[in-house]
């Protein structure tokens, strides 16, 4: 069969196994759990999945799974309903419009636009939350919550090398 | 027919470009979801029914895999508790020789207090009932800081109520359905609570901002607080009692005030819930308002003679009030209505019962806080009557300075 090679990625496999993981990752850190006195960080799973999703490939159904896990993690966490969905398409989408640019370059500095784009979502959320509260949220725990998004990069990479090629359309 | 064969087979949708369109209307349609939120308005018909579902569906699940850590940290305990339990002791001894002596400094003041009530006639508030919970998820974001605590209607537990832990307060109840609620923290961007310094009574606005340590605002007057204050709830507004202990005032490094909560020292697994219900939610102050008062039980010790509706201009004449008449415009309650129809049954109730303690004061202290305030009233009616009553009641009678 010629057409084997050009036979587009299933959605369920890049799409909808990341989401369930990143679904069971965020309830198992949400629980109230302390070790030695401190409780667990809480990291956005969702980020280096949205990610590596603009980078892999441009998709109809990305856009929709970046909301499911927006409007998961607004109920898991209590925010206002759209926060997170809009916080975490807002990096999507520019991720995606310079998708371009970031192929081929090598991980550190894909490190680096993982970095900026965990930036930009934070800070959406901590613009927000100032407009929503009229409150500045505490820089420090923001500075927290960043590190522990931007640890998590290798997920991110390990996504982007296993479907960046799967589907020849886009290579 | 194959692919090719068909007329639309050589159609090629421009993936990047309906992404591109799907992206900007998912975008849209998220920001409206975020517009049209109404967490703003805490109460139930705001929290949403996705919202109630989802806490529905979560409690369980976090429920069952909060078991885990829950029984090991408990094995832990018990292991420390064993192998420490020489140590435990002699700390336990120490604390309860302290705790000894500051049950009698408190069955004293107890006491005093009950004494101090009945003189000045307070109408203390009523025990508050509780519900017990566990605490099934938590967040804590710098966005977002709640708890989902595994009790909710069933248990009479509605938006509004106090949470505490065994330590101090934790935060309110934002949303309960049956079998689960949602706890916004102190700690929360969007927590106000109306505090006080224990010390010197100040009023402050805790306000959370995400952080460990809440924000002390709108700090009135000079020096209010200092390092190591107790913060208690002040129950201003109503939405929580007075007197929950908060934490401990500290300088922050960005030098404001903020609070070492007391919740903080330990892990908040289980919670009790306040079912504290504040008068102004008990009561329809519309229905109130259209209430007709009963009418005075006739032959009544307690209650001033019936003075009829002529004469309420009355109070004027400054010689001639009685003391019980007196009260009222004292009080500010209602110096144009006549008196038999509004207050009166508490007022001259309040002023029978001070007198009696003063004639048999036992302690000294207490004789003499409450006698000065007893006394007072009759030096204004006679010598400065024109004082405090003057400007209300004699400028419609035009009566000269």
């Amino acid at each position: 069969m010629s057409s084997g090679g050009a036979r587009p990625l299933a959605p369920w496999r890049w799409l909808g196994v990341p989401m369930l993981w990143v679904m069971a990752a965020s309830f198992v850190f949400a629980m109230p759990m302390r070790f030695w006195g401190l409780g667990l960080p809480e990291p956005i799973f969702a980020l280096p999945v949205a990610f590596a999703w603009a980078v892999i490939r441009p998709s109809m159904l990305a856009p929709v799974g970046v909301m499911v896990m927006g409007v998961y993690l607004d109920f898991l966490w209590g925010s206002p309903t759209g926060f997170w969905a809009v916080c975490l398409l807002m990096p999507y989408g520019i991720v995606l419009g310079v998708r371009s640019f970031l192929a081929g370059q090598n991980q550190v500095m894909m490190w680096l636009w993982y970095g900026l784009s965990t930036a930009l979502a934070i800070g959406a959320g901590y613009l927000f939350t100032m407009l929503d509260t009229q409150n500045a949220p505490n820089w420090i725990s923001v500075g927290w919550q960043f590190l522990a998004t931007v640890v998590l990069y290798p997920f991110a990479d390990r996504l982007i090398d296993r479907f960046e090629d799967a589907d020849v359309r886009f290579r | 027919m194959s692919l090719r064969d068909n007329p639309l087979g050589e159609l090629r949708v421009p993936l990047t470009w309906t992404a591109g369109i799907v992206f900007i209307v998912v975008l849209i349609a998220s920001v409206a979801i975020l517009l049209s939120d109404r967490r703003e308005a805490f109460d139930t018909d705001a929290y949403g029914n996705p919202r109630t579902l989802s806490d529905k569906v979560m409690a369980p699940v976090g429920s069952a895999l909060s078991t885990p850590g829950r029984l090991t940290g408990e094995g832990v305990e018990g292991v420390r508790g064993y192998f420490f339990a020489v140590s435990e002791n002699r700390r336990l001894r120490a604390e309860l020789e302290n705790m000894r002596q500051w049950r009698d400094v408190a069955v004293a003041l107890r006491d005093t207090n009950e004494r101090y009530r009945t003189i000045l006639g307070l109408k203390t508030d009523p025990p508050i009932p509780m519900a017990t919970a566990r605490i099934v998820t938590d967040s804590r974001g710098p966005f977002a800081n709640s708890r989902l605590a595994n009790a909710g209607t069933e248990k009479g537990i509605k938006p509004g109520n106090p949470v505490m832990s065994e330590n101090g307060l934790v935060g309110r109840i934002v949303g309960a359905t049956e079998g689960v609620s949602r706890v916004l923290l102190l700690t929360d961007a969007a927590s106000r609570t109306p505090v006080m310094v224990d010390r010197t009574n100040s009023r402050a606005i805790l306000t959370g901002d995400g952080g460990p340590n809440p924000k002390l605002e709108y700090l009135r007057g000079q020096d209010p607080v200092k390092s190591g204050d107790r913060i208690l709830t002040s129950g201003d507004g109503g939405v929580f009692p007075r007197g929950l202990p908060v934490g401990v005032a500290v300088k922050g490094l960005d030098g404001r005030w903020r609070v070492v909560l007391a919740s903080d020292k330990a892990a908040v697994d289980y919670v009790r819930i306040l079912l504290f219900e504040d008068f102004t939610q008990v009561a329809d102050a519309k229905k109130l308002e259209h209430t007709i008062a009963p009418p005075p039980t006739p032959g009544a010790s307690t209650l001033p003679p019936p003075v009829p509706e002529t004469a309420a201009p009355k109070p004027a004449a400054p010689a001639g009030a009685t003391s019980a008449t007196v009260a009222a415009p004292a009080a500010g309650a209602a110096p144009v209505t006549p008196a038999p129809k509004t207050t009166p049954p508490a007022q001259p109730a309040a002023k029978a019962a001070t007198p009696q303690p003063k004639a048999t004061t036992p302690a000294p202290k207490a004789a003499a806080t409450p006698a000065p305030k007893t006394v007072t009233p009759a030096p204004k009616t006679t010598t400065p009557a024109p004082k405090a009553p003057a400007p209300k009641t004699t400028q419609p009678a035009g009566t000269p300075p």
